[in-house]
């Protein structure tokens, strides 16, 4: 009796590690092929002169999508610009302010209700507020929508990691006779910065694969974007648009662009974590 | 005093501490820095300290003893409101400087901090380097020029007795100091603003003997210039370095006086079961 418990003990721990493996397996195998995937079908087709380059109409041969490259820049740019400062507002407020009050739970679980809302909401939100006023769709409508999928995210993250910071530490600086703002700024910021930055990027990283709120917003564009004040290229609509569209060149574009944003939020994260580790040294 | 670390290490009892200190002990009155009537702290409903009366004297080193959670610590965080960080910590009373009642509500809160210092239980350096952990306070309470900057910063560190050991790396950070050159760190900066009183919270509870000895010798330096009142958990160290001593007891100031009275001939019975450690 006693052996065949032992026995059937570790059979199951034999089948449950062996499943734990295989789940992660497969995991790690799904984005092994997507990676796999997007590098031989973007690598092959991606060039210089696609950046350079604007959209041609299909079956014209030397187009590209430098259009769309600029315009995802400049929206994800301003939408940085607006969403990190609000963010790391509301994050200061909920870590250094809020403490427990019923202020900060409300704000806390608003940010938590937002983070979960589908970015498709956000998009048809501000095409109802912004868009339908305006009466056409704009750059600055898509980067808003993209600022407001930031905002939760940073002002969660940040609140946590705000929190993290010893509180002897904003003691010592305060028994010096600094005023609270230059604590939080001055010491509680620097303590903290690797994360702080870490969870910025993470946020830039985000928005930048977003597609659903920019179709409501910002839709798309052939042309260079000379304002953001009107339709605006982007590379998660030219995805989609060039992805559903059935020629081969258009496709094998969808593909590189692909490749283009994966490897842009790769360089960010990585290029300014080793920049923060360098500058530590 | 000159107490070595073997003298230390090898605990005299608090008797002989007392005695090697008599022939230098100074008799001449002295003036009353800070004072402390009818002082309540409350965490939320809690009342943690009752009735509190202190008189701090100036250019001498004021001991608070008493065992875990008898409201030592609380009882100094008054001085510089540091409390107020803290939502619901509440207090009344009055807390004279000088005599001026900090407690009262147009008390400026950063001006008064600048005037007490305070070093806590746990080296705290900024994550900066050395140089600008001392000059941070300086660049905030003082418009100083770059030269005048360097030269406050190198007299604190001085006085801290830590300028040998740092003058070559000032610019380096200050997160790779040992712990009790940080504490001797968190004391230079604290002094750097000239302040009037120090308030040591535990000051030597997180680092090794040889550090605590210099902190313990930096305090007998110090209180030529600053009003020193120091909480701590050591006796040893209350006998060694203090002047006076109030004994704490469930948040009641239970005796005070000096200290070589109260380690000798304490009026009290709790006291005297205190120090001769049957609790604590």
């Amino acid at each position: 009796m006693k052996c065949s418990s032992a026995k059937r003990r570790r059979l199951t721990d034999l089948a449950v590690r062996l499943f734990a493996q295989v789940a992660s397996l497969l995991a790690l195998g799904a984005l092994v092929w997507i990676l796999f995937e997007v590098l031989r079908r973007g690598g092959s087709a991606l060039s210089l002169s696609l950046l350079t380059k604007g959209p041609t109409p299909p079956g014209v041969p030397g187009g590209g999508f430098g259009n769309a490259v600029l315009g995802s820049l400049l929206m994800t740019f301003l939408a940085t610009v607006i969403g990190v400062p609000l963010g790391l507002l509301a994050g200061i407020y909920l870590a250094e302010y809020g403490g427990g009050s019923k202020l900060a739970d409300l704000i806390r679980l608003g940010a938590n209700i937002l983070m979960g809302v589908p970015s498709i909401i956000v998009g048809v939100f501000v095409y109802a507020v912004l868009v339908v006023p305006m009466g056409h769709f704009t750059g600055y409508a898509g980067a808003i929508s993209l600022a407001i999928i930031m905002f939760p995210v940073i002002a969660r993250s940040s609140g946590d990691i705000l929190a993290l910071v010893p509180a002897s530490l904003r003691e010592a600086a305060l028994a010096l006779g600094v005023p609270r703002w230059r604590v939080t700024l001055g010491i509680v910021f620097r303590a903290a910065k690797s994360g702080l930055i870490t969870a910025c990027l993470l946020a830039v990283a985000r928005i930048s694969g977003e597609t659903a709120p920019l179709l409501f917003t910002a839709l798309n564009s052939p042309y260079w974007p000379t304002t953001l004040n009107g339709p605006t290229a982007n590379l998660t609509v030219t995805i989609f648009n060039y992805a559903m569209s059935p020629y081969e060149d258009w496709k094998n574009q969808a593909w590189a662009a692909s490749l283009l944003i994966m490897l842009g939020v790769l360089v960010l994260a990585k290029g300014t974590r080793f920049l923060l580790a360098r500058r530590r040294d | 005093m000159n107490l070595t670390t073997e003298d230390r290490t090898a605990l005299p009892s608090l008797r002989d501490v007392i005695s090697a200190r008599e022939t230098r002990r100074t008799a001449a009155p002295t003036e009353v820095k800070i004072s402390v009537r009818d002082l309540n702290f409350y965490y939320g409903d809690h009342q943690v300290l009752f009735g509190n009366n202190l008189d701090i004297a100036a250019n001498r080193v004021t001991a608070i003893i008493g065992p875990s959670g008898c409201g030592k610590s609380t009882h100094i965080r008054v001085y510089n409101r540091i409390y107020e960080l803290y939502r619901g910590h509440r207090a009344t009373g009055h807390v004279y400087l000088d005599g001026v009642d900090i407690l009262a509500p147009n008390q400026d809160v950063l001006e008064l901090r600048r005037r007490i210092g305070m070093i806590f239980q746990r080296p705290t350096p900024f994550p900066m380097s050395i140089f600008d952990n001392v000059a941070y306070g300086l660049r905030i309470h003082f418009r100083l020029s770059r030269n005048e900057l360097a030269e406050r910063v190198e007299r604190a560190l001085r006085a801290a007795a830590l300028w040998d050991e740092v003058k070559d790396k000032l610019h380096k950070p200050a997160l790779a100091l040992s712990g009790g050159q940080q504490q001797r760190l968190c004391i230079a900066r604290a002094i750097a603003l000239q302040p009037e009183v120090l308030l040591m919270d535990e000051p030597t509870s997180a680092i090794d003997p040889v550090a605590t000895a210099r902190i313990e010798d930096l305090v007998e330096e110090l209180k030529k210039d600053y009003t020193v009142v120091i909480v701590t958990h050591n006796l040893q160290q209350a006998a060694r370095i203090s002047d006076y001593t109030a004994f704490f007891y469930e948040g009641r100031i239970v005796e005070f006086g000096p200290t070589r009275q109260i380690f000798t001939n304490p009026r009290d019975p709790r006291t005297e079961a205190y120090i001769t450690g049957r609790f604590g």
